[in-house]
C-alpha cells in the first residue's frame, strides 16, 4: 500500500440525536437588515454572495428594519396573520380527524405558515404556484372555502376531486393553485413550462413553485431550473428548507456542503436565502423575484429557511430521529409569534384581539368540520362511483365505458 | 397530389399546424436550427421563428415537463424525444403526470401534448436505438399511443394528436420513414415514390385516432398489424398464397377493438404481428381480446410473430427482425390447424 491514508466513507449525521441537545451552534445567522438588496434589474453576476446570506426584516425588537422592508400596509399585515393563524388551526384539528380515524392521513406546515401565505398575497390572482403538500396556506390567504378542503381530506360526497387524490393533494385551479402530485419534485418543470408559455403568448403571468430541501436532489429540480435558466422562464423557483425530510436531516441533501440557494450559481440564476419564518421577509424577496420575471430578467431560486416543527406527517413521530425539544430552540422562532409581536410593537394588534381571533378562527374550522362530517369522513360517505370512470380521457375510450358497465353503474 | 416520404409528411403537418395555430409549439433536442436527426422538423424554425421551434437541453424529463406546463396553461406543444429508447428518463413525467393530470384534478388541469419519437429497428441501431417501447405506453392509463405506417397517415395522425385533448404518443417507424420495407433486407431499397399511400394532400386533413385501416381485404386469416410490419405483413401474406385480411391498427390506444372483432370474426382466424419483443408486449392484450370477444368464431388459436425476447442485438439484427418468412410459418400453422 502507499504511503496514503486509507480510504474513508462518509456518511453526514445530524448535530443531535434523541436524548440530546439540540444544537444549531453551526448556523451562521445575519442579523436582520444586514444583507444587501441588489436593484432589481441588476446582473446576476454582481450578487453571488446572496446565496451565503439571509434576507432578514423583523429584528429582535419586532421591528422592520434594513433594505429589504417592504413597508406593507397594516391591513395587509393582519390578513397575513389571520391566514396563518387559520391554517395552523386547521392543521391542528385535521391531524386530530386523523387520529379519530376520520381520514387516512394529514400532513401539516406547522412553523412554515408565512412561505405560502406572504407569497400568495404578494402574486396575483392570475399567477400560478405549483404547490407541495405543505402549502396549504397558499388556499387559506384567498379565502378557499375551508368546507371543500375538509370535504377531500374525508374523500366524501363533497371532494371537489371527486374521491381521487389522497387527502391534502389539492388542485384549485381558480385559487392560482396547480394540482398536486406525490411524485416529488415532478412539478417543478410545469411551472417553467406554465411560465414559458405565458412569455410565449406576451401574457404577464408568472409562476411559483415549491419543493422540499429533500427533493432539490431529484433530477427533476435540477432540469426544471435548466429550462427556466435557458430560455428566462418568469418563474420563481423556491425550496422551503425545513431541515428535515421525513426523518433525513438536511445534511443528506446536501445542506452541509453548500446552501440550497447556492445551487442557483451554477445556472447563472439569482439565489436568494431568505429568513423563511419571517413574513416580511418572505413577502419581500418574493416581490424583488416577481419584479425580475414580469420584466423579462428571468427565474430566481428562493431558498426559503424554516424549520418543520410538527412531524412530517400522521405516519411518523419526529421524537424518534431528533431531539423533541429541538423545534423550540431553532433560532429563527415562529412565524406566527413574530408576526403578531410585530403588530403590537407597530399598535396595531393586543393579546386580547389575538386571543379573540384564535377563537374565532378555531370555532370557524370546528364549523367546517362538523359540516364535512354531516357529509361524511372516509369510507361512511363517497362521491358518485360513476365518475370513478370520468376524465382518464377527455372523452371515454370504449374501455372505459364497457368497465363502468360492468361495474353496474 | 404531392408525393412525399414519411419525414415530409410528417414535416409537412407540423408547418401546417404552426401556420393554423399559434398555440402550437415545437420543440426537443436539436429540432430548431437543424431541424432534428431525422430531418423531420427541417426549415421550420426557419419558417416560423425561433419561438415557434427551438432546442432544448438534453433532459427528456424536462422536455416533458416542460411541455405538460405548457399545456396546463393552454398551448398545445409537440415535442421530439430524439430516440424512443431515450424516452425512459421522462417516464415518470409521461406516467405520473401528464397521463393523470386530468383525472387527478378533476378536470381542472390537462395536458394536451403530442410527443413524436422515432422507434423500431432494421437500421443497425444497436439495442439503444432500435427499441419497441409501445407496450410501456398503452399500459398506462391515460396515454394515447398511435403508429402511422405510412405517409398519409402520419400527416394525419399527427395533426388528429396534436389537436387531441389528451396526451398522445406517436411513435414513427424510422425505418419506413424514406420507403416501405418489407423486411427483405437483402433486396435493394424502395422509395415511397409511386406508393399509394405517399399521396398527402396539401392543408389540413385529419386521419382519427381510434380507426383501424383494412390493408387488405380476405376471407380466411386476420393479420393485426402496425408500423412498419404492415409492409412486412403484406410480404408474408403474399409469399404464403393466403387469402388474409390485413388491419393496420394505426392506433393501439385508443383501439378499434370493433374493427378487430368483426374481422376476425369474419374470417375465424387470427395472427398478430410486432416487432417488440414476446413476452408482455401489445400482441398479448390483442390476443387476449380477440379470444375475449371472438373465441366461439375460432376455427384455430390465435397465434403470434414478434420480436424475441432479447435485447436488441446489433449483429443479429435480421434474426431478430421479425420479417416475411416467420409470418408465413404462423399463418400456415393457423391455416394448417
Ligand atoms: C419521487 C418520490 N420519492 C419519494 C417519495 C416519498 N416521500 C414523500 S415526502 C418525502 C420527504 C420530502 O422531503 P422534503 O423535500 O424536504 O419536503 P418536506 O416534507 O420536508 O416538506 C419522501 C421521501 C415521494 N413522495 N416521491
Amino acid at each position: 500500500m502507499d504511503n496514503q491514508p486509507r480510504l474513508t466513507l462518509h456518511i453526514p449525521e445530524p448535530p443531535a440525536r434523541p436524548g440530546d441537545h439540540p444544537d444549531f451552534g453551526g448556523m451562521k445567522l445575519p442579523k436582520a437588515g444586514e444583507t444587501m438588496r441588489p436593484d432589481v434589474d441588476a446582473a446576476e453576476p454582481t450578487m453571488r454572495d446572496m446565496p451565503f446570506g439571509m434576507i432578514r426584516v423583523l429584528d429582535d425588537g419586532h421591528r422592520a428594519v434594513g433594505p429589504w422592508d417592504p413597508h406593507l400596509d397594516v391591513d395587509v399585515l393582519h390578513r397575513g396573520l389571520r391566514a396563518m393563524m387559520l391554517t395552523r388551526a386547521f392543521d391542528d384539528r385535521l391531524f386530530r380527524a386523523h387520529r379519530q380515524g376520520k381520514t387516512s392521513f394529514y400532513m401539516k406546515s406547522t412553523g412554515e405558515e408565512a412561505i405560502a401565505v406572504a407569497q400568495s398575497l404578494m402574486l396575483g390572482a392570475r399567477d400560478m404556484c405549483f404547490p407541495t403538500y405543505r402549502v396549504v396556506g397558499w388556499l387559506m390567504a384567498r379565502n378557499y372555502p375551508l368546507l371543500d378542503l375538509v370535504n377531500q381530506i374525508f374523500s366524501n360526497a363533497g371532494d371537489p376531486l371527486r374521491g381521487r387524490q389522497l387527502p391534502i393533494l389539492y388542485s384549485a385551479r381558480d385559487y392560482g393553485f396547480y394540482s398536486i402530485s406525490g411524485n416529488l419534485g415532478s412539478r417543478f418543470g410545469h411551472a417553467v413550462g406554465w411560465a414559458m408559455a405565458s412569455a410565449y403568448k406576451g401574457d404577464d403571468r408568472i409562476a411559483l413553485a415549491y419543493v422540499g430541501e429533500g427533493t432539490t436532489a431529484e433530477g427533476g429540480f435540477h432540469e426544471a431550473i435548466t429550462f427556466a435558466s435557458v430560455y428566462r422562464a418568469p418563474v420563481i423557483l423556491c425550496v422551503t428548507n425545513n431541515q428535515w425530510a421525513i426523518s433525513s436531516f438536511s445534511g443528506i441533501a446536501g445542506a452541509n456542503e453548500t446552501t440550497f440557494a447556492a445551487k442557483a450559481l451554477a445556472y447563472g440564476i439569482p439565489g436568494l436565502r431568505v429568513d423563511g419564518n419571517d413574513f416580511l421577509a418572505v413577502w419581500a424577496a418574493t416581490q424583488w423575484a416577481a419584479q425580475r420575471a414580469r420584466l423579462n430578467l428571468g427565474a430566481t431560486l428562493i431558498e426559503l429557511f424554516t424549520y418543520r416543527a410538527a412531524g412530517h406527517s400522521t405516519a411518523d413521530d419526529p421524537a424518534k430521529y431528533r431531539p423533541a425539544d429541538e423545534a423550540r430552540q431553532w433560532p429563527l422562532g415562529d412565524p406566527i409569534d413574530r408576526l403578531r409581536d410585530h403588530l403590537i410593537a407597530l399598535g396595531e394588534w393586543d393579546e386580547e384581539r389575538h386571543a379573540a381571533l384564535q377563537s374565532a378562527l378555531d370555532e370557524e374550522v370546528r364549523a367546517a368540520v362538523r359540516a364535512g362530517e354531516a357529509i361524511g369522513t372516509l369510507g361512511k360517505s363517497k362521491p358518485d362511483l360513476a365518475s370513478m370512470f370520468e376524465d382518464v380521457f377527455k372523452d371515454p375510450d370504449w374501455r372505459v365505458l364497457e368497465q363502468r358497465r360492468e361495474m353496474g353503474v | 397530389m404531392p408525393v412525399m416520404n414519411m419525414v415530409q409528411a410528417l414535416n409537412n403537418a407540423l408547418d401546417e399546424k404552426l401556420g393554423a395555430d399559434p398555440d402550437v409549439l415545437i420543440f426537443g433536442e436539436d429540432v430548431g436550427y437543424f431541424g432534428g436527426v431525422f430531418r423531420v422538423t427541417d426549415g421550420l424554425q426557419a419558417k416560423h421563428g425561433l419561438t415557434r421551434c427551438f432546442d432544448t437541453p438534453i433532459a427528456e424529463g424536462g422536455i416533458i415537463a416542460t411541455a405538460i406546463g405548457m399545456g396546463a396553461y393552454g398551448l398545445r406543444p409537440v415535442v421530439e424525444i430524439q430516440f424512443a429508447d431515450y424516452i425512459l428518463p421522462a417516464f415518470d413525467q409521461l406516467v405520473s403526470e401528464a397521463a393523470r393530470l386530468r383525472y387527478r384534478s378533476n378536470g381542472e388541469f390537462w395536458a394536451p401534448l403530442t410527443v413524436r419519437t422515432p422507434y423500431g429497428g432494421g437500421i443497425f441501431g444497436g439495442q439503444t436505438h432500435s427499441q419497441s417501447p409501445e407496450a410501456i405506453f398503452t399500459h398506462v392509463v391515460g396515454l394515447k399511443t398511435v403508429v402511422p405506417s405510412n405517409p398519409y397517415d402520419a400527416k394525419g395522425l399527427l395533426i388528429a394528436a396534436i389537436e387531441d385533448d389528451d396526451p398522445v404518443i406517436i411513435l414513427e417507424p424510422k425505418r419506413i420513414y424514406n420507403g416501405p420495407f418489407d423486411g427483405h433486407h437483402d433486396r435493394p431499397l424502395k422509395t415511397w415514390a409511386g406508393h399509394p399511400m405517399a399521396e398527402v394532400p396539401e392543408g389540413l386533413y385529419r386521419v382519427p385516432l381510434g380507426k383501424a385501416a383494412v390493408v387488405r381485404e380476405g376471407r380466411d386469416v386476420t393479420v393485426l398489424a402496425y408500423g412498419t410490419m404492415v409492409h412486412v405483413a403484406l410480404a408474408g401474406i403474399e409469399e404464403a398464397g393466403v387469402d388474409a385480411e390485413l388491419l393496420d391498427l394505426r392506433s393501439l390506444v385508443p383501439l378499434d377493438i370493433d374493427a378487430i372483432v368483426a374481422s376476425v370474426r369474419k374470417t375465424g382466424r387470427c395472427v398478430v404481428l410486432h416487432e417488440a419483443s414476446r413476452f408482455g408486449g401489445f400482441g398479448g392484450e390483442l390476443l387476449a381480446l380477440v379470444q375475449e370477444r371472438c373465441f366461439d368464431h375460432l376455427k384455430a388459436p390465435i397465434d403470434r410473430v414478434a420480436g424475441w425476447d432479447t435485447p436488441y442485438p446489433h449483429a443479429f439484427e435480421w434474426d431478430y427482425f421479425p420479417g416475411p418468412a416467420r409470418l408465413m410459418a404462423a399463418l400456415r400453422r393457423v391455416m394448417e390447424y
